[in-house]
């Protein structure tokens, strides 16, 4: 009897089976990188102190359960708040902030420091409207500090927080982050939530 | 006549696949390695606000999340159309989440405990009296630092 070889196993379908796969995990994967809008809660304080701020310092913003804003007491628009809050933060009444580019009205507040916004939500408000309000105010604050960092330092503040997280970054990390923390100096984020 | 047989000239000689498989095998091998499976499985619906502000949360270790929204479908007839809020993989009551933070901070080593993030996700049609609990629960527990979770967009979508 003739010796017969073993018969090749075909391989053909082979590439059938790994597109399937291929597919399957295709589908099931979410590239996702959670992302969000960072804030940090207040501590809970123990004494009550009753500290006293200047009305004109505070911006009050305030949503009622049908997702109205009210800004200083008066009806306004989410698109608007932006612009509203940038005026009230770079003011500069009293004059002690020489960086400030506003129109030193002495009835709004006094510098970026001492500036305030406060915000007072209703427990039927929704969760998208004060995110857009959250976002708009966060939104203020990085604009303002975008405009000084680029006047003091030439880069935006954005560009400077991304290139102290780079590893990769040729520089001076140091000094970026000297910088960093002299602009929210500057600016320093005053964002209290009324509870 | 001729000796040699003359070859055949009947066009384009067929591509060698033999190597796909490879290639693809290549492919699946990447997808399977970068896919990352949904760890909670979601019985509310949650779908997340947009914002133009966002930050990217880096390291993926270091997050909790606090899913709140309303129950979803097969879950309506016990639980209502209220937002509720999901921990894990079972809905819970605020009085829930400073067990939960507790939990989790055991789980993790010690030096990483200060750089602990919340990531609220909640859904856009939710009330924000439920927020406001949860994030008075935090700062019971000084579970400060916390995230909005939302998709880079436009805001007025929202």
């Amino acid at each position: 009897m003739a010796k017969r070889a073993a018969p090749e196993v075909n391989a053909g379908s082979m590439a059938d089976i790994a597109f399937l796969l291929l597919i399957f995990f295709l589908v099931t994967t979410t590239m996702e990188k959670d992302s969000g809008i960072n804030r940090k809660l207040p501590p809970i304080e123990e004494s009550d102190e009753e500290v006293i701020i200047k009305q004109k310092n505070i911006f009050t913003v305030m949503l009622n359960g049908k997702n109205q804003l009210l800004v200083e007491d008066e009806l306004m628009d989410i698109k608007d708040l932006r612009d509203a809050a940038i005026e009230f933060l770079d003011n500069g009444g009293d004059g002690s902030c020489n960086y400030c580019r506003g129109s030193k009205n002495p009835r709004s507040s006094d510098n970026p420091d001492k500036a305030i916004i406060s915000l007072k939500n209703e427990r039927k408000t929704s969760y998208g409207t004060y995110i857009s309000v959250q976002n708009e105010l966060v939104a203020a604050y990085n604009v303002l500090r975008n405009i000084r960092s680029q006047a003091q330092f030439g880069i935006s503040f954005k560009a400077m927080q991304k290139n102290a997280k780079d590893v990769n970054w040729i520089g001076n990390k140091e000094k970026l982050k000297e910088q960093i923390a002299q602009i929210k100096l500057e600016y320093p984020m005053k964002l209290s939530e009324v509870q | 006549m001729s000796k040699f047989k003359k070859k055949k000239d009947g066009g384009l000689p067929p591509i060698n696949t033999a190597s796909l498989p490879d290639i693809v095998f290549m492919l699946l091998f990447f997808f399977m390695v970068a896919t990352v499976m949904r760890d909670n499985t979601l019985k509310i619906a949650n779908s997340l606000p947009k914002a133009s502000e966002v930050e990217k949360l880096e390291k993926k270790n270091l997050v909790m999340f606090i899913y709140i929204g309303k129950p979803g479908p097969g879950y309506k007839s016990k639980y209502g159309t209220e937002a509720r809020i999901q921990l894990n993989d079972d809905f819970s009551e605020v009085s829930d989440i400073a067990a939960f933070i507790a939990a989790e901070r055991a789980s993790k080593r010690e030096e990483e405990i200060p750089f602990l993030i919340t990531s609220l996700k909640v859904d856009k049609e939710a009330n924000m009296g439920i927020v406001g609990d949860v994030k008075q629960e935090l700062r019971k527990v000084r579970a400060l630092k916390i995230n909005y979770a939302s998709i880079k967009g436009d805001v007025f979508d929202n």
